[in-house]
Formats: C-alpha cells, sequence, structure tokens
C-alpha cells in the first residue's frame, strides 16, 4: 500500500461511472420517495372527512339526499351558510349558529381564563408557601386528575340543580373550572424560577402578590398562552356537561346544537346546513391555534429563564 | 455607615447543626469575608444576616439595632447573588429601580440613583437591555448596581464572582473592592475561593464545619493560622503536614523517623512526647544538600512559569510539596525543613502551639 497525499490546491477529479455516488445517490430517492409518500398518506387521512365537510357545505340537500357524495364544491354555499347562521338548521330550526357559537365563545373563554386563574393560583400556593398540609394539598390535587368529569358527573348535577344553577352560566362554567392539569403545569414551571429570585424579591421588599404580578406572572406568559390555548379548545369541545345542565336553547353551545341537528332517522337530515354549521364550529379552534401557535409552541418547548 | 454585630448564632436544620454559635463584629465600612470549604456553613451565616434565613438562637445587630426578627426587606441591606438573580423580564433599568420602586421612592429620585449607580459601574450604555443580552461580567456589574442604588447600610455578597471565568473573575475581584473602599460600605462577602478571600478581605473568617476557625487579617492567617485546617486552607499549593512528637526539654521536635528539629522560636507547652502536627508552607522548603538533608524522590513536577511545584516522598513516605523558584527538572530532590517558617499544631487538638 503507498500513501498519497493531494497537493494543496488540487482537487480530485470526477471518477466516471462512478457506481458507489450512484447508489448513494438512488437510495436517497427512494428514502425520500418513502417519507414523504407516507406523509401525503397521512394527510390526506385527515383531512378527507373535512374535505368531505366543506365540500357538503356547498351544495343543496337534494344533492346530497338522494345519496351522491360529490368530492368537488357546488354552488349553494352562501345560503347554506345563510341559514345555519340566521336560522338554524334540522327539520325544527334550532338555534342559530350565530347564537350558538356566541354561547360555545364564552363558555370557552370563561372556562380557559377561569382555570388558568384557579390554577396559577393554587400552584403559586403549593410552591411558594410553606403551610401545613401542603403536600396533601397538592397530593389532593394531583389525584382529581385521576377522575374524569363522566365520574363525577351525577353528584355535580345533584349540587348544581340544588344551587338552583341550572340553565346559568356559572352553573355551566364553574364545575369545569377545577383543573388539576393546569395546576400539576403550572406547579413544575414554577418549580424552575430559582430561588434567588425569591429571595431578591423578598431583599427588594416585595410581598407575595407583588412577587406574583411583577415576576411570576411575566415569566409564566408563554405557559399561560399554551395553556390557553389547550383549555380553550377542551371548552369548546364540552359536551356532556352543557348537555346535562342547559335546556334554554339560547343558551344552546354549538358542539351540542350541532348534535341535536342530527335527527334520529325519521325524516331527511338537512345535511347541507349540518355540514355548514360544522364548519362554522370548526372555525374558532383553528382561529385561535393559528394565532396563537407561536407562543403555544415557545410555552410548551421552551425552558428559557 | 454602619456596624455589624452577630451574637452567638445558631442554626440547626432539624437535628443537624450547621452553625454552632458565630461571633463577629464587623467596623464600619470594613469588608470582611467569610471563607471555608463547602458545606461549613458559610452561606446559611450570610442568609442569616441578610434574614432569609431564621437563626435558631442568637442575635443579628445592624448598626446597633436587633435586626434578628426583621423582614430582609426592613434590614437596610443589599445582596448580590451568585447567580445574579436579575429578573429576565425587566430591563437593566428596571432591575436596578425595583426595589427602589417597591419603597415608593419618586420616579426623579430613582431615575437619579439609577444614573449614578450605572455611571459608577460603566454599564450606562445598557440600561434598555435585558440581562439575557449582556455578558457575565455585565449581569455582574448590574448586580452590584441594584445593590448601590439601594443605598443600603450592609452589603451581602455571596459567592458573586464563582460564575465568571478565571480572567474576569480577577478584573471584578479588584473592582469590587474599589468600589467598596470608594462607597465606604460595611460589607460581607462569602467565598469557598481562598485567593478571592485573602486579596479582598480586611479581615477572614475562615469556617469550618460551622464554626468559626479564625477571625483575623489575611496575613496574620497565613503567617499565624490558629489550627491545622486554617493552616491548610490558606494558602496554595496547601501546607505540608509532619508528624512529629514533643521532644525531652520542649525546645524540639522529633520526626518519626529519628530527626530532630529545634524550634527556632523556642520552646512550646506540653508533655515531653505529646504527638504534634508541624506545618511547613512548600514554599518554606529549602533545597541544597547538607547533613540534616532529607532525599525526596520526585513524583509530579507542575511548572508554573516563574516558579515550580515539586511533589516528592522522603525515605519515610512522607509526601512534601516544595515550591521552587525557576524551572526545576531530575528525579530526586533533597530538601531540609527549616525550623524558621515552621508551624507548631497539637496533634490531637489541632490548635496552634505558640512558644
Amino acid at each position: 500500500m503507498s500513501s498519497t497525499t493531494l497537493p494543496a490546491t488540487a482537487r480530485v477529479p470526477a471518477v466516471r461511472d462512478d457506481a458507489l455516488l450512484r447508489a448513494t445517490r438512488r437510495r436517497l430517492l427512494i428514502s425520500r420517495i418513502i417519507a414523504h409518500g407516507a406523509l401525503i398518506l397521512g394527510v390526506l387521512i385527515v383531512a378527507f372527512p373535512i374535505w368531505m365537510t366543506l365540500v357538503g357545505s356547498t351544495h343543496d340537500a337534494a344533492t346530497i339526499g338522494r345519496g351522491d357524495v360529490p368530492l368537488l364544491p357546488g354552488l349553494h354555499a352562501t345560503e347554506n351558510y345563510a341559514t345555519a347562521w340566521n336560522e338554524g338548521g334540522g327539520r325544527t330550526r334550532t338555534t342559530p349558529a350565530s347564537i350558538m357559537l356566541w354561547n360555545s365563545l364564552l363558555m370557552a373563554v370563561l372556562i380557559a381564563v377561569g382555570k388558568i386563574a384557579i390554577s396559577i393560583l393554587s400552584a403559586y400556593a403549593v410552591v411558594f408557601f410553606s403551610f401545613p398540609g401542603r403536600m396533601a394539598a397538592f397530593w389532593a390535587i394531583f389525584i382529581t386528575l385521576m377522575l374524569p368529569v363522566e365520574v363525577r358527573i351525577i353528584p355535580t348535577f345533584q349540587v348544581i340543580v340544588d344551587l338552583n344553577l341550572g340553565n346559568t352560566w356559572a352553573g355551566l362554567v364553574i364545575p369545569l373550572i377545577a383543573s388539576a392539569t393546569a395546576t400539576l403545569l403550572f406547579r413544575q414551571f414554577f418549580l424552575t424560577i430559582p430561588d434567588e429570585f425569591v429571595e431578591a424579591a423578598k431583599i427588594d421588599g416585595a410581598g407575595p402578590l407583588r412577587f406574583l404580578k411583577d415576576v411570576v406572572l411575566p415569566l409564566s406568559l408563554t405557559n399561560i398562552a399554551a395553556l390557553f390555548v389547550i383549555l380553550f379548545i377542551y371548552g369548546w369541545n364540552q359536551y356532556l356537561w352543557p348537555l346535562l345542565i342547559i335546556n334554554d336553547r339560547s343558551m344552546e353551545t354549538i358542539v351540542v346544537g350541532l348534535s341535536k341537528m342530527i335527527g334520529s332517522g325519521d325524516s331527511q337530515n338537512e345535511w347541507n346546513t349540518i355540514m355548514a354549521t360544522a364548519v362554522l364550529a370548526l372555525l374558532p379552534p383553528v382561529l385561535v391555534v393559528a394565532l396563537m401557535q407561536r407562543w403555544f409552541v415557545r410555552g410548551l418547548t421552551e425552558t428559557e429563564k | 455607615m454602619a456596624t455589624l454585630s452577630l451574637r452567638d448564632v445558631r442554626k440547626s436544620f432539624g437535628a443537624t447543626q450547621v452553625l454552632h454559635g458565630i461571633e463577629l463584629d464587623v467596623a464600619d465600612g470594613e469588608l470582611v469575608v467569610i471563607v471555608g470549604a463547602s458545606g461549613c456553613g458559610k452561606s446559611t451565616l450570610l442568609r442569616i444576616v441578610a434574614g432569609l434565613e431564621t437563626a435558631t438562637s442568637g442575635q443579628v445587630v445592624i448598626n446597633g439595632r436587633d435586626v434578628t426578627e426583621l423582614e430582609p426587606a426592613d434590614r437596610d441591606i443589599a445582596m448580590v447573588f451568585q447567580n445574579y438573580a436579575l429578573y429576565p423580564h425587566m430591563s437593566v433599568f428596571g432591575n436596578m429601580a425595583y426595589g427602589l420602586k417597591i419603597r415608593g421612592m419618586g420616579k426623579a429620585e430613582i431615575e437619579k440613583r439609577v444614573k449614578a449607580a450605572a455611571e459608577i459601574l460603566g454599564i450606562g450604555p445598557l440600561l434598555d437591555r435585558k440581562p439575557k443580552q449582556l455578558s457575565g461580567g455585565q449581569r455582574q456589574r448590574v448586580a452590584m448596581g441594584r445593590a448601590i442604588v439601594r443605598e443600603p447600610a450592609l452589603f451581602l455578597f455571596d459567592e458573586p464572582l464563582s460564575n465568571l471565568d478565571a480572567k474576569l473573575r480577577v478584573q471584578m475581584r479588584a473592582e469590587i473592592r474599589r468600589l467598596q473602599r470608594r462607597l465606604g460600605v460595611t460589607s460581607l462577602f462569602v467565598t469557598h475561593d481562598q485567593v478571592e478571600a485573602m486579596t479582598l478581605g480586611d479581615r477572614l473568617v475562615v469556617m469550618n464545619a460551622g464554626r468559626a476557625a479564625q477571625v483575623a487579617p489575611p496575613m496574620e492567617i497565613f503567617e499565624r493560622p490558629a489550627d491545622t485546617y486554617v493552616a491548610g486552607f490558606i494558602g496554595s499549593p496547601a501546607m505540608n503536614f509532619i508528624p512529629a512528637t514533643l521532644d525531652q526539654g520542649n525546645a524540639s521536635a522529633r520526626l518519626s523517623d529519628g530527626t530532630l528539629i529545634r524550634f527556632a522560636d523556642g520552646p512550646r507547652p506540653g508533655e515531653a512526647g505529646m504527638p504534634l502536627t508541624l506545618g511547613l508552607r512548600p514554599e518554606h522548603v529549602e533545597t541544597g544538600d547538607g547533613p540534616d538533608s532529607l532525599p525526596l524522590a520526585v513524583e509530579l513536577i507542575e511548572p508554573l512559569g516563574s516558579e515550580t511545584v515539586v511533589h516528592g516522598r522522603a525515605a519515610s513516605g512522607m509526601a512534601v510539596t516544595a515550591r521552587l523558584q525557576g524551572a526545576f527538572s531530575g528525579e530526586s530532590l533533597p530538601v531540609r525543613l527549616t525550623p524558621t517558617h515552621l508551624h507548631v499544631f497539637d496533634a490531637e487538638t489541632g490548635r496552634r502551639l505558640e512558644p
């Protein structure tokens, strides 16, 4: 074997008909095709039902009623959306989507804001104060994580009705506000705030509420934004509880209203209006995610202090 | 302008006692450095002075007033933290002004004080920046600035230089010293770095296992360490310790191999045969052949440029470190344990034995 060194400025001449190079390029190409193929297929599977809904909302009731499922948009978009927005759909003219959207928005915002406010306060207490039963309080919160809403729905219903809160916003929102998940997340975040900040604030003379307002809240902004997105969607998608507690149709939320639009099968459903309402129901969560995406991602990934 | 006194300060965490009755008086304008290995209680002591930790018993007196039960904010102190603890979402100005704002000081006065402090520290152009946008040295200055604007009676420093690189540390050390002299504020400075302690302090408190082993000016600690812990802790490379016994007549020490070393400064109290620990700093180890010289087998040579540290071992197994001027190379080094710079300690208590 002889070893050669290249002159300093020389470049290696290309090997003509280099089999290794060709094989490498082919392998890269194939793996790229497979990766893209899988991703595109995945997107199609997820997106197709939404496309169907979008398309369905642009045809008249008869087209869908015949059983043809068109794949291309029709010409009745304006009237379908106008009907859904102004009058509601279904054979018994349900609540108009405009009112239901407003109801859902109010409920989702109240739930998200309420959950964040209450979990920040409880996490703040658990992390920054030492009081007897602190760990007990934390574990009590933590254990409720394991109980889904549905498990405690009957006693909760009883309590709300006994308090005469049926058919009220308070009755709708308050039972959904206590949040173990958000408390836990804030606790974990607060634990990463260095003790030195607390001590520096003590020496600066900032009391507990001042420290919360001036230091803890500004530092938690991205976390709050991320949680807001998650909790807004959680609130928006509530079904069982609003169904139970709200009988007044003017307070109906869109998720509940949408399912009520679909009849039991004894008559023709107005699928075009239902689909238009479904698209409308989809928009606010999509908007919230799209507008807050930057914050959302930062809040979930960043741990910059 | 203030004085600080600690009276029998004790602290226990549960069953573990970490401070065993600390007594200290700091004069007006004095900079006292608390130095010790980690876990010796030095930070706890500082935090008790700051009011961030409550002493189990004892008294903290600032300017003649017992502040033991007061809140940190009411003690008229300012503290510089190890990682600076600058609020990341506030600008440099906001960080420095925050304490004053809480005190309800007027806007104009706050601005005047912050500007003045920024001027002193040379961070005037940085006032609008966030801490994230600053280098380590600049953050350090801002942390100092936050303390200065308060115009406190007492500065507390909790290892403020340990997050800086070596070069910056030396620079900031000198700067802190200059600043403290200029402002004349009484200061307590905690560090584990003995060089920092020696260069900064008017006086040092060397702490060992929750006790103040010695409280004295730096050179006194270096020249007359109170016990073997202080002797071994201060000085680099560390002092050589040689086991010996007190010889008949108390005027000399006998090494394990029988060598007799006469005390240059007079006999030590005690009974003949009492076990001793002799201390000799590496720079006081003399080299050269002679009747009483001890040949060392050289184990490690550390060239430091102007001097060389030689680690060797005598025939009796005793390890000796010598610090020589200039370069050195070789397999063996004859040394003499010169009695003139010998420190004599009681081997049982570790206390220094004076003639």
